[in-house]
């Protein structure tokens, strides 16, 4: 149960009991209040993963979510979860954890031998290595590639966790609750503003929580915040998210957070969503989102056992955990000494400070003396010794002529390092905010405001905890008057201790060692050195933007937040510009990795995609009809009976509905009311057709065009009565017909006194076709004349259907007597079980939409979308019939008469018959004069429609061809891989060409 | 996600419940005969395509149905104002100006 690197007291873990965890298999223990890289180095475990590229071993660096080494997997319910910071693990009892990216073990990793290799791998490796030859690039590089990127292993399953989502506005967000995020949030909602507090980390304090130097209101920082918290989680005006990170800012002040509901849990109730996402909008937003510490680049900079020092003091502070025995400390700032004199406090050995500076300040020189530490002032790191972790330093003395001399080595088995502070401004960066260069801080601050928002505290570039205070209260104050217009007064805390500090470093440090055979790294993650962004440079890269795609230099998951800083200063000095001109790349959302799940939510499975049923749907089901996707619709494909194939079961369904009858459900065609005193005029001048003279009990079909002159939709069109018709689109057209009509309607001719409804999902419709169609249909009609006389092809009537109001059209899409009853929806499911026992007594079948596409091209009907793509004009498609030719205006008239439409020469609707009549033309396949063209003669046009037609008992197909009208009779070829197949272009009506058979 | 006052409703809703609907003022010519080909072309395909303060059609599609104008900012995405359908084109210089652009 040894935790041989835990304090003997403090820290703000639950030393009551013990948890019990796994990493790579060894049983480890921990407390609550750990996370898992705490818990890991209480353990005396440094050693945490194998570097991206050189399989270098890596330790942990950081203690929060900027951590780029210790990326661990992390298994429950079976599957792991990869690339999880350990940093941001929370410790529970049974948490399973596995290190990454090595082969065959964390120890030995026969990777590392890219370490020994690395003069092969330098920057832009990838660009120089897998160029030739080309046929090398889908084949031999690109598996390659793919095996060796990555660190963690994809999950094998699908995601068994939910997700959830919500949404949320509130007058005041603020992100990030150190103590200006806290005082932030106290100041907004004294005020009365509904505030939402969120921090990534499980408890809210942030700094404060391992700040024990300072006093506020002369208390620990530490109960100061408890009782900030206590008063916050008292208000109904204020949200409290913890473990929620603010992940996005998108326009608008539309702010994404991230919960993380129970990955926390060892047991968690099986009812909760792993994470939640909350889509907020804020009415201001204030980012207090602090600053994160730099690493130094010296050489060796990234052995296991060197940590951000102020991460060590965190480790020591929150979690009671010491990460060395022996501890070096190397710095270019003040505050990094604190982290010297707490552990000295906790009896550990500082074996020194090194600190870059010639001059440290004395108050901090004499605080180390009166502790016995050493002081190296103006020392720098030159490298480090130790695989798997650190066990000495080399020193390097300053030279004023900018040289170093060798200062000996020094032992130790853990080094902080300190070169300063960066503002974190990813959230300001992302509400599209630039950041201005603070010279006197050496850091880019949030500039100008572009939305809603201001930063405060650390990542406004104000350090210290005093002023941190100060800016958070002015934020939150400021952020709530601007939102509410409210104000309140509080008392503002005051503070002692927790000075900002002076000093900083940036870029690489010089050091007296042979430069071409040390690594010294910049981003750790992506394993980029300060030598990589130099030889960037000197390859030619110039923007900051070139040398991080080139280097992948903050192309990590911390997105550089790290990296940048230093990369910018060798960019800069290797450019021989200042590192305002090299300018900052942009940081994007998402803040810190987010899961997939989190964005997808419910939306997956049968929630992915809403399913349109028709009322037959039970029934098709129940007969063993197959479905086709038709956009969100699920319709009847076809109906295979007695082990039939699809092609046998079309060909019978073909064949019965011509014979006697067949049953087909059109519930998905679009339908649109239109109705008012200008209904007709309106048509009129929707449609290319003439309507006003159209007699009310009368449908004709209507063509649809764009002002462009193509055409876009067509379908049947009854009148109701003077002001009332019932307009019906193509199935996928409906709603963009809608659409358009309204468009026209309300900003051309808002003066039409019309009004259009979509009744789509208003009424099922059963379309019965065949010659004994009338016979079916006859018993359950009421209160009309089916007669021929009285209702002939294309009339449209009101009648009952076993004592439900119904429109009756008598119409056709099979060239067939033919039928569309329209009941309400809800009288659907009875219609269709109604008319599918009584065509079974007349030897009829239900057929689905291959045979109705099969029987409408027998008839040489088109589908829009399908025998046109958007160019096709009536011209082409040879339905000039269907344009009216005294309107005075319609939509796509006046397109009609550009000259390219009028032109020779165009593409055009034609019949094709194959030689052989066995043979079924590929739908899509290309269409030519010549029998073998040369490779890379164009096409002359190609296939949009082809079948076998039981009617005709040989294969049909429909084309669009350049000049087609004109070719009838002739050959054309069209040329497939197994040889050329001959055609014979034809009109495009195959079957029962004077209509005979529907006017019965 | 944008956020968007429908004139109409006199309402802020997000973006979701609304469609573009491309370049305001561009009107159909009434006469379309008359129109040349070039009319047409300029009519159907030539838009301003504006980097900066743009007057576009929307639709609060998801709402009362009505197509309203408004004026963008497409770089910022702010909305500096909305209008009926109907109303004149706002001098967008003058806008601009007043937002400091």
């Amino acid at each position: 149960m040894s935790q041989p690197f835990r304090t003997e007291k403090g820290g703000r873990i639950d030393r009551t009991g013990e948890l019990t965890f796994t990493f790579d298999g060894e049983e480890m223990h921990g407390h609550a209040g750990d996370t898992l890289a705490s818990a890991l180095l209480a353990n005396g475990v440094h050693l945490v993963g194998r570097s991206f590229k050189y399989h270098r071993p890596r330790g942990i660096l950081s203690a929060g979510s900027e951590e780029p080494n210790a990326l661990v997997g992390v298994y429950r319910k079976g599957d792991q979860t990869p690339n999880l910071r350990a940093t941001q693990v929370e410790l529970y009892h049974g948490l399973q954890a596995v290190s990454q990216n090595r082969f065959p073990s964390l120890g030995f990793d026969v990777g590392a031998v890219n370490d020994l290799l690395s003069p092969l791998f330098p920057a832009g490796f990838y660009y120089k290595t897998f160029m030739w030859p080309k046929s090398f690039w889908d084949r031999v590089y690109e598996p390659i590639i793919r095996a060796a990127a990555g660190l963690g292993k994809p999950p094998k399953n699908p995601d068994h966790d939910t997700y959830g989502n919500l949404y949320a506005h509130c007058d005041v967000l603020v992100a990030g609750s150190g103590p200006s995020g806290l005082a932030a949030a106290l100041a907004a909602a004294e005020t009365g503003a509904r505030v939402i507090l969120c921090d990534e980390q499980a408890e809210f304090g942030g700094s404060l929580l391992s700040e024990n130097s300072a006093t506020i209101d002369g208390k620990d920082p530490a109960i100061w915040v408890a009782e900030i918290v206590a008063r916050l989680a008292a208000m109904d005006n204020v949200t409290l998210l913890p473990r929620t990170t603010a992940f996005g800012y998108f326009a608008h002040n539309f702010i994404a957070l991230a919960e993380r509901v129970t990955e926390h849990l060892s047991d968690p109730d099986p009812r909760l969503p792993r994470e939640r996402l909350w889509q907020v909008r804020a009415k201001e937003v204030v980012i207090a989102a602090g600053a994160i510490e730099r690493p130094m680049v010296f050489p060796e900079n990234d052995r296991p056992g060197i940590l951000l020092a102020d991460a060590g003091r965190t480790y020591l502070n929150r979690y009671g955990v010491k990460v060395g025995h022996k501890v070096l400390v190397a710095t270019a700032c003040d505050t990094a000494w604190q982290a010297a004199f707490d552990l000295a406090d906790h009896g550990v050995e500082v074996v020194a400070i090194a600190d870059l500076r010639e001059s440290p300040p004395e108050s901090l020189v004499s605080i180390a003396a009166a502790r016995g530490i050493r002081v190296e002032a103006g020392c720098v790191v030159t490298g480090t010794l130790g695989r798997k972790r650190v066990r000495a330093a080399l020193l390097g003395r300053m030279m004023t002529s900018g040289q170093v001399a060798a200062g000996g080595q020094i032992e130790c088995d853990a080094l902080l390092m300190s070169g300063g502070w960066t503002p974190t401004v990813s959230l300001f960066s992302q509400s599209r905010g630039k950041v201005v260069w603070e010279a006197e801080t050496g850091a880019f601050v949030p500039g100008k405001s572009v939305q809603k928002e201001r930063s405060a505290g650390a990542a406004n570039g104000l350090y210290g905890l005093q002023a941190s205070l100060t800016d958070g209260y002015a934020a939150g104050e400021g952020a709530a008057r601007a939102a509410t217009g409210k104000s309140a007064t509080i008392n503002h805390s005051r503070t002692s201790g927790g000075e900002a500090g002076t000093g900083g470093t940036l870029g690489a440090l010089p050091h007296d060692r042979n430069a071409s055979r040390v690594k010294a790294f910049v981003d750790y993650q992506n394993d980029v050195t300060a030598k990589d962004v130099k030889l960037a440079v000197r390859e030619g890269m110039q923007s900051i933007e070139h040398i991080k795609r080139y280097t992948t230099t903050g192309m990590a998951t911390d997105q550089g937040r790290l990296s940048n800083m230093n990369a910018l200063q060798i960019a800069s000095g290797a450019l021989e510009k200042p590192l305002t001109d090299v300018g900052l790349t942009t940081f994007r959302q998402p803040f810190t990795p987010t899961t997939f799940g989190l964005f997808a939510g419910v939306s997956r499975g049968d929630f992915f995609d809403p399913v349109r049923k028709t009322p037959s749907h039970d029934w098709v089901v129940e007969k063993g009809g197959l479905f086709e996707d038709v956009g969100q619709w699920k319709r009847a494909w076809y109906f295979p009976k007695n082990g039939e194939d699809m092609h046998a079961a079309v060909e019978r369904e073909c064949r019965t509905v011509r014979e006697s009858v067949g049953l087909f459900d059109a519930s998905t065609l679009g339908k649109i009311e239109v109705a008012g005193p200008d209904a007709a005029e309106f048509l009129e001048r929707m449609y290319t057709n003439p309507w006003k003279k159209l007699a009310p009990g009368r449908c004709r079909y209507g063509l649809l065009l764009n002002d462009a002159g193509f055409i876009t939709d067509d379908g049947v069109i009854g009148r109701l009565a003077d002001d009332r018709f019932h307009v019906t689109t193509t199935t996928g057209g409906a709603p963009s017909v809608f659409a358009t009509m309204e468009d026209y309607l309300q900003t051309e001719w808002p003066e039409l006194d019309v009004w259009i409804t979509s009744t789509t999902d208003q009424y099922a419709v059963a379309a019965i076709q065949g010659p004994k169609a009338r016979e079916v249909i006859a018993p359950f009609i009421e209160g009309i004349d089916l007669s021929a006389e009285a209702l002939p092809h294309m009339s449209v009537k009101e009648a009952m259907f076993r004592g439900i109001p119904c429109r009756l059209f008598r119409i056709s899409f099979t060239g067939e007597l033919g039928f569309e009853i329209n009941v309400p929806r809800r009288h659907g499911k009875m219609m269709w079980e109604t008319l599918a026992g009584e065509i079974e007594k007349h030897g009829g079948t239900a057929y689905g939409t291959e045979a109705m596409h099969v029987l409408r091209a027998e008839k040489g009907y088109i589908i829009i979308g399908q025998d046109t793509d958007g160019t096709v004009t009536p011209q082409d498609a040879g339905m000039s019939w269907a344009i009216g030719k005294n309107k005075f205006d319609f939509v796509g008239k006046r397109g009609l008469e550009r000259p390219d439409l009028k032109a020779e020469n165009r593409k055009q609707l034609v019949g094709l018959l194959t030689k052989d009549p066995k043979i079924k033309l590929e739908e899509g396949a290309q269409v030519t004069t010549l029998e073998n063209p040369a490779t890379g003669t164009p096409a002359d046009g190609h296939v949009t429609s082809s079948y076998y037609s039981p009617a005709l008992g040989r294969t049909i197909a429909l084309a669009i061809v350049r000049n087609g009208h004109a070719l009838e009779g002739k050959t054309l070829y069209v040329p497939m891989p197994e040889g050329s197949i001959p055609v014979e272009v034809t009109g495009t009506v195959f079957y029962d060409k004077e209509g005979a058979r529907l006017n019965v | 996600m944008l956020l968007i006052y429908c004139p109409y409703c006199q309402i802020e809703r997000a973006e979701i419940e609304f469609r573009c609907g491309g370049e305001a003022h561009i009107a159909r010519p009434s006469d379309p005969e008359k129109a040349t080909d070039d009319d047409w072309v300029e009519f159907l395909y030539m838009r301003s395509n504006t980097k900066g303060i743009a007057a576009e059609r929307w639709r609060h599609i998801h709402g009362c149905g009505r197509f309203f104008n408004a004026v963008r900012d497409t770089v910022s995405d702010e909305f500096l104002k909305v209008y009926k359908t109907g109303e004149a084109k706002p001098d967008l210089e003058a806008i601009a100006r007043e937002a400091g652009k």
